[in-house]
C-alpha cells in the first residue's frame, strides 16, 4: 500500500472520468498518493456515469459495447480507493484556485487544499446553438438525455425531438429508442456532403464508423441530415412542436413535448483559465482551447487531460490521462512509464477527431442570422438584439459586450452562451470569433451559497479563500 | 403513481418508495431519484425563470448550467440534478413569499 509521506508532493487531480482515473493509476503505480476531486457521487465521469449502487441494470445495458471499458475503469478506481492509494473527494466542486491552493466545496462545506502539481481532467459539456424557444422548460442537452437514461433510467419526455450534430446525436437517439423512449425525429444540421468530407479521416477508426452507421440505421427514417432548425413552439408547460426545414427548403412541423440538442462538445476550461493557461482559438473546434505540449503540460505544474482540452472522446481521455501523469512524474524527477505507444495512439485519435470536426461542423451561419428577439443567453434571456447593440458599443470585444449586455454573467457563467455570443458579436462588428476574445473567468466557478463562507472554516488560517 | 409529469420512467422501477412534498402536495418518488427526476415525474418544471414567463426544468444534468435550482419551504435552494430526494423533503416550484 502506498502510504502518504509527509514530504511527498501533493498532486491534485480534478475529475474522475476516464482521464482522471488513468492519471491516478499512473501516479499510484509510481508510489504517489493523489487526491482526486470529482463532482460525481461515484467515479466514472459522464460517459461512464454510474447510477446509485442499488440500481439493477447490468453494465451491458448501461454502456452497450463499451461495458468492458466502463467496468475496467470503475473497478480500477474502486480498488485504488479501497486500498488507500488515493484520496477521493466525491460530490465536491473546485470553486477556485490561487497561490497553490484549491478551494473546494463539498458535502461538508468549504475546504482549502494545498497542491504542488495539478492535473485537470474536467471534461466537456454539450456545445449548444440557440434555437428560438430554447429557453423553455423541456429543452435539454444531448448529454442530459443520456445522463437521465443511464443514471436514473428515465426519458426526459414522452415525445422527443433530437437536434444538433456530431456522434452524440446519433448515439443518444439510438440509446433512447432502444430503451423504449418515443423519439419523433433525429435532426442533423450537417449535410451528407459535410459528412463525406470528414469520412476519410474517420476511417482511422473503422470500428467506430461501422458502429455509428449501424446506430444510424437503427434510427431509420427518424434521422434527417442537412436540416435547418426554425423554432421550438411552446406553451406554458414546454415544447409542443419543433419546426424545421429540410435540404430542399420544405418546412416541417414535428409535434413533441421535449427537445434535446447538442453540437458536439465544449471543453470545460474554467479551472485551466484560473490556473493561468494560455488559450488559442481552435478553428476546427470553433472554441478557445488551452495551449499545451503533446503530453498535456500547460504551465508550471499544470497538466491537462481528456475532453477538457482535446476533444478526443473517452478513449482519448484514457490516453491523455496517462500522458499527463507521465509528464507530471517527469517534472518531479521520478521514473515515468513508457509513453511511445500512447503517443502513437494519440496521433490516430487526433486524426479521427479532426474528421469528426469536419463531418459535423458547428452551425455558425445559423447562429449569426438569428432574429433580434432570439434568446442567446438562456440563463438571463439576453437576446441577439441586445448583444448586437452591446457589441457595436463595445467595439466587438467579448468582455465589453458582457459588461454592457450581461451575456455570460448568468449562473452558467458563459458555458452555454459564450460560443454563440461570439458568433453574434463577430457578425455584428464584421470580425471573426477569434477576434472577439475569450470571456474572462473569475472564481467562484460554480455558484456558492454565501452561507458556506460565513462562520467556521475547516482551516482557521484560511478563513476566506477566494471570497466571492 | 402520478403520470402527470414530464419525465417517463423506462427502467429501474423496483425501488423502495420515498415520500416528499411538492408545493404542499405529497408526491411519491423512488429511492435513488435525483430531485430533478422526482419532481419532474409529477410536474413540468422545477421553478419559474426570473427573466421571462417560462418555467425551467434543468438543461445539462451535469452541474454545469445551474438551471435546475429548486426552492425548499425552509433551508437553502438545492441543485436538483445532483441532490438525491429524501423522505419528508418539502420542495417548492415558486420562491417562498418570505424570500426578501
Amino acid at each position: 500500500m502506498a502510504m502518504k509521506q509527509p514530504n511527498a508532493p501533493h498532486i491534485a487531480i480534478v475529475g474522475a472520468g476516464p482521464a482522471g482515473i488513468r492519471a491516478a493509476e499512473t501516479l499510484v503505480a509510481a508510489g504517489l498518493h493523489p487526491m482526486v476531486i470529482d463532482e460525481g457521487a461515484r467515479a466514472g465521469g459522464q460517459i461512464f456515469r454510474r447510477p446509485p449502487e442499488w440500481f439493477a441494470r447490468t453494465g451491458s445495458e448501461l454502456y452497450g459495447p463499451e461495458a468492458g471499458k466502463a467496468a475496467a475503469l470503475h473497478s480500477l478506481f474502486d480498488q485504488m480507493t479501497a486500498a488507500g492509494q488515493l484520496t477521493h473527494r466525491p460530490s465536491t466542486s473546485v470553486v477556485g484556485l490561487r497561490d497553490g491552493r484549491l478551494h473546494l466545496l463539498g458535502p461538508d462545506g468549504p475546504e482549502s487544499v494545498a497542491y504542488s502539481k495539478l492535473i485537470l481532467a474536467t471534461g466537456a459539456s454539450d456545445r449548444v446553438a440557440p434555437i428560438p424557444g430554447w429557453q423553455s422548460a423541456g429543452v435539454f442537452t444531448l448529454g442530459a438525455a443520456q445522463i437521465a437514461l443511464k443514471a436514473q433510467g428515465v426519458a426526459l419526455g414522452r415525445s422527443i425531438v433530437l437536434v444538433g450534430s456530431g456522434p452524440l446525436l446519433t448515439l443518444v437517439g439510438a440509446q433512447l429508442v432502444k430503451a423504449g423512449a418515443r423519439v419523433e425525429a433525429v435532426l442533423d444540421t450537417a449535410t451528407w456532403r459535410d459528412q463525406a468530407h470528414g469520412f476519410v479521416a474517420l476511417l482511422s477508426r473503422p470500428g467506430l464508423v461501422l458502429r455509428g452507421l449501424s446506430l444510424r440505421a437503427a434510427l431509420g427514417r427518424r434521422y434527417r441530415a442537412g436540416i435547418t432548425p426554425e423554432r421550438i413552439e411552446t406553451n406554458e408547460r414546454g415544447p409542443v412542436a419543433f419546426l424545421w426545414s429540410d435540404m430542399r427548403g420544405r418546412r416541417h412541423c414535428t409535434p413533441c413535448d421535449t427537445v434535446v440538442m447538442g453540437w458536439h462538445l465544449r471543453a470545460e476550461t474554467h479551472l485551466a483559465a484560473l490556473a493561468g493557461c494560455v488559450f488559442d482559438y481552435s478553428e476546427s473546434w470553433s472554441q478557445w482551447l488551452p495551449r499545451m505540449n503533446a503530453l498535456g503540460r500547460a504551465g508550471d505544474g499544470v497538466y491537462l487531460a481528456g475532453d477538457g482540452f482535446r476533444l478526443l472522446g473517452a478513449d482519448g481521455a484514457e490516453v491523455t490521462g496517462r500522458l499527463a501523469a507521465a509528464a507530471c512524474l517527469q517534472d518531479l524527477g521520478l521514473p515515468s512509464p513508457a509513453i511511445e505507444a500512447d503517443l502513437v495512439e494519440l496521433a490516430r485519435l487526433e486524426r479521427f477527431s479532426a474528421g469528426l470536426a469536419r463531418a459535423f461542423p458547428w452551425p455558425s451561419r445559423l447562429v449569426r442570422k438569428h432574429a433580434d428577439c432570439t434568446v442567446i443567453c438562456r440563463c438571463e434571456n439576453v437576446t441577439a438584439g441586445a448583444i448586437r447593440a452591446a457589441a457595436i458599443r463595445g467595439g466587438g470585444d467579448a468582455n465589453r459586450t458582457k459588461s454592457l449586455s450581461r451575456l455570460g454573467m448568468g449562473r452558467c457563467q458563459g458555458r452555454y452562451c459564450e460560443l454563440a455570443g461570439a458568433e453574434v458579436i463577430a457578425d455584428a462588428t464584421g470580425c471573426q470569433p477569434s477576434d472577439v476574445g475569450r470571456l474572462r473567468v473569475q472564481a467562484p466557478i460554480r455558484p456558492v451559497p454565501i452561507g458556506a463562507y460565513v462562520g467556521d472554516m475547516r482551516q482557521p488560517d484560511d478563513k476566506y479563500p477566494n471570497r466571492p | 403513481m402520478s403520470q402527470q409529469g414530464r419525465i417517463l420512467r423506462l427502467a429501474e422501477r423496483e425501488r423502495p418508495e420515498i415520500r416528499f412534498h411538492l408545493d404542499g402536495q405529497m408526491v411519491i418518488a423512488l429511492a435513488g431519484d435525483t430531485l430533478l427526476t422526482a419532481v419532474l415525474t409529477a410536474a413540468h418544471s422545477l421553478r419559474r425563470s426570473e427573466f421571462g414567463p417560462e418555467g425551467r426544468a434543468g438543461f445539462c444534468l451535469m452541474g454545469a448550467c445551474q438551471d435546475c435550482w429548486i426552492w425548499q419551504e425552509g433551508g437553502p435552494r438545492l441543485r436538483a440534478c445532483s441532490t438525491m430526494v429524501a423522505d419528508g423533503m418539502r420542495l417548492l416550484t415558486q420562491e417562498p413569499e418570505a424570500w426578501p
